[in-house]
Order: C-alpha cells, then structure tokens, then sequence
C-alpha cells in the first residue's frame, strides 16, 4: 500500500516538474509538438527507472560502508551518463525506429535535473525497511508525473500555436510560461489526496 | 589519513574503469556501420529541413533514397533545384529525377483598384481570422485574396510580398515548399511549373454577373478562351478557367482573347 502511495506521491502530488520545478529545461524545450514530448517523457521515465535502482545500490553498498556520502552528486552523475550512453548504444543496434524517435533526446537526458534529483531524493529511504522497492516506486512516479506534464503543457501549446486570437507579444514562449503557471496552480489541488 | 583519499580514489575510479570497460566493449559490440550514401547525400541536400519533399527533413530523405534508390526516379528535392538533383543522381547512379522547377502562384487579382471593400477590417492581422467574418473578409468577392499576409508569415524563404494588397510570389525566391499552399484559408495558392508562364489569374467561382459586380479583373466563364485554344489545353469549369499546363504551348492566343483580361500571357 505503501507502495502505491509513494507512486501516486511522486507522479502526482510531488510531480517533480509543476510542484518541485526541476527539469524545467525539456519541459519548455520540447514541448511543441505532443510526439515529441511524448518521446522525451519516456526516454526520462525509462533511464530514470534504471539509474535510480544502480546509484542506491552504489550507495548503499559502497559509498555509505566507506562513509563517502559526500561524493554521492559526482559519483551519481557518473552512473547516469554511463547508462544513457549505453543505452543509447544498445538501442542504436537492436532497436532502429526506437531509437530514431528518441535520439535526440538521450544524449540530452544525461544532464536532465529530474534524474540526478530522484537518485538523490532516493538516498533519504536507505534507513527504511525495503528502500530498493520505495526508489523504485519513487522513481517511477517521478518518471510517469515527468511524461504526464511534458504531454499535458504540449498538448496545451499545440491548440494555441498559431492561433489568431493570441496577441504577438505573447506568441510562442511567453504563453507556455502562463499555462505552466496555471498547471502549476492546478496540479496543487492534488496537495490534500493522501 | 590515508584512507580519507585513498577510499574515494579507489572507489569512484573502479566505477569510472568499470563503466570505462562496459561501454568500450559495446562499443564495439553494438558498432552500427554508417550509411556512406546516405551521409554523401545529406552533404549534397540543402539543409532546410522545409519537408517538401514528402519526407521528414534532408536526413530523412538522405536515407530514404540511400537504401531504395527507386524512390528518386519520382521524388526529388524541389529546393535544390536542377544542380542538386544531378548531384544526388551521381551519387546513386541513377538517371536524375525530373526537376522542373516550380513556384507558387496566387490566383487571384483583387488589387484595391480592381475590387471594393465591403467594410473596414480592424481585427488580427490574419487572413484566417479575417476568412471568420461574414462575405469572408472585407473584399466584395469572397473567394479574393484577403491580403493579410499569413502565407508571407508562413514562408520560409521571403519570397512573397504583399502588393496592393494582394499576394505576389517572387519565383526566384520560391522554392515551391508548399506551406502558403496549406495555410492560406481561400484555397488561392497553385503551385505552378515555372516555365507555364500563362495562367489564369482568378479563382472566382461566382456567375459572370456577380463577378461582374465584385471585380474588374475577374474571370467570367465566357469561355472564349477555351475556343481560341488551338492545343485544347483550357477547360471552362464551374465559371472559371483551367489551363492544362502539360497541354499549353504558351501561344498567348487566350490571353489576347480574353475579354476581362484575366489570363496573363507570356
């Protein structure tokens, strides 16, 4: 049950892009187009599934016994850029049209805050009584609530993209600033559901 | 003493050896040989990425025609014009696709001095806002270019321009993309091969009279010009004209008949 708490946390209530704003890079970046978003939002949901398990199993098993919670940031950074470039490898020869669709987004995933974010917010569970499966909950959540925003905000700017009723000041960026805003504010409403 | 900088030494430095291996030797392992044709092909294409070839962007069609040289013997790149086609062709060797080079065109020919206004537009400077509006926009004819500059706005390469409050395309400039086509609400854009200099320049499907009474320059259906065509290439459909432009032979003979000087000569 807990479990599924921690999940619905993380995608919803702390959704780490509309109420913790981290990942706010791709969150206006690529959110033009829904495929787009939907393709970067997976990519992140995918490498922040598997990098958050290895960093807490390099945490726990190497850096706490030796007491070098102090390196945690360099040494989590160095797990992710080396899984999404092996990631990104594997893909390139076993899964084409996959990897066509989300090239461009990997690379750009080595340096996503969301991903260092969760690794780091999942060292708090390590005194907890399953903390592998409570990351792994955490992560997830983190992952779909980072898919859930990027679609949401793309969507949103694809009805209003090129609309004439806009006015030329707020065309483009400044627009997307208000809905993430207003996203914001609603996503809040989810602040009582637990 | 020592342990404080040896132990994050040995430990951050075996994981940096470990992942070091891991991704040299996939590396290896999953080592994707390169497209060589298709890379040549990219350098050739000029990079616009404007998709009107049909496919996503240069990259795309690079690859495309790579790996099934079949598709260039109808496809092409209409920006690259004549030089990039042989180009492509060399690299394939193949026969080169047929580049005719085209251009957009706007069918319409209600400058001020041709055509009324019904009332004064004071709204978005859009032509599909103004499209909205009753009689579609504030010309008297309704199928008239509104003049409101959403296919300039759309044009990557600035090759139209508003004249009198009409559109006019440079054919120099127009790499025939196809994105005025899409955008403008009134359905007025063709695009035209470049060397069927004439074409008729209205899109008025009203009866000559109302034609009559909304523009001086609008085609009436009279159907004089398809009588004077020699080489059967004009069609008098739904009050207006269609030139047949593989049909034409640019002998001008429509356009010295043509009593409201709609047709344009060569």
């Amino acid at each position: 049950m807990n479990i599924i708490l921690m999940f619905v946390s993380a995608a919803l209530i702390n959704n780490y892009v509309l109420t913790q704003f981290l990942g706010m890079c791709p969150f206006f970046g690529v959110t033009k187009k829904v495929d787009a978003a939907a393709g970067m939002g997976i990519s992140v949901l995918f490498v922040t599934t598997l990098s958050s398990v290895l960093t807490l199993v390099f945490y726990v098993y190497v850096l706490r016994p030796l007491g070098l919670e102090y390196l945690q940031t360099p040494a989590f950074i160095l797990i992710i850029a080396s899984i999404v470039q092996f990631v990104e490898l594997y893909m390139k020869k076993s899964l084409g049209s996959l990897y066509s669709t989300l090239g461009i987004y990997l690379p750009m995933i080595t340096v996503n805050c969301v991903i260092l974010g969760v690794a780091l917010i999942n060292t708090r569970y390590v005194s907890d009584e399953h903390p592998f499966l409570e990351a792994l909950a955490n992560s997830v959540g983190a992952g779909a609530g980072f898919l859930l925003a990027l679609v949401l905000l793309a969507a949103i700017r694809e009805k209003y993209e090129n609309h004439p009723d806009v006015p030329w000041i707020f065309q483009g960026f400044p627009l997307a600033l208000f809905s993430a805003g207003l996203m914001s504010i609603a996503f809040m409403g989810f602040q009582g559901l637990i | 003493m020592l342990p404080e900088i040896l132990y994050p030494f040995i430990s951050i430095g075996a994981l940096a050896l470990c992942f070091g291996a891991l991704l040299g030797f996939s590396a290896k392992k999953f080592a994707v040989v390169p497209n060589e044709k298709a890379e040549r092909i990219k350098g050739i294409l000029p990079g616009a990425n404007c998709a009107a070839c049909g496919y996503a962007g240069c990259a795309a069609f690079a690859l495309a025609v790579a790996e099934e040289p079949g598709i260039y013997t109808y496809t092409t790149c209409p920006v690259g014009g004549p030089d990039t086609a042989a180009a492509i062709a060399r690299v394939l060797g193949v026969e080169a696709a047929a580049a005719n080079r085209c251009a957009a065109f706007i069918k319409c020919n209600g400058k001020d001095e041709n055509v009324k206004r019904n009332y004064i537009y004071d709204g978005p400077k859009s032509c599909i806002a103004a499209s909205q509006l009753a009689t579609g926009g504030n010309k008297s004819c309704a199928y008239s270019c509104i003049g409101l500059a959403s296919c300039k706005n759309a044009c990557p390469f600035d090759a139209i321009r508003i004249v009198d409050s009409i559109a006019v395309v440079n054919p120099k400039k127009c790499m025939a993309c196809g994105k005025c086509v899409a955008v403008c609400p009134k359905k007025l854009i063709e695009i035209v091969p470049n060397k069927n200099r004439v074409r008729v320049l209205c899109n008025s499907g009203d009866t000559s009279k109302l034609v009559r009474a909304n523009c001086r320059a609008g085609c009436i259906g009279c159907t004089l010009c398809q009588k004077a065509c020699e080489a059967g290439a004009i069609t008098v459909k739904d009050n207006i004209a269609h030139i047949d432009y593989e049909k034409c032979t640019l002998c001008n003979k429509c356009a010295q008949k043509c009593p409201a000087k709609a047709i344009i000569g060569a």
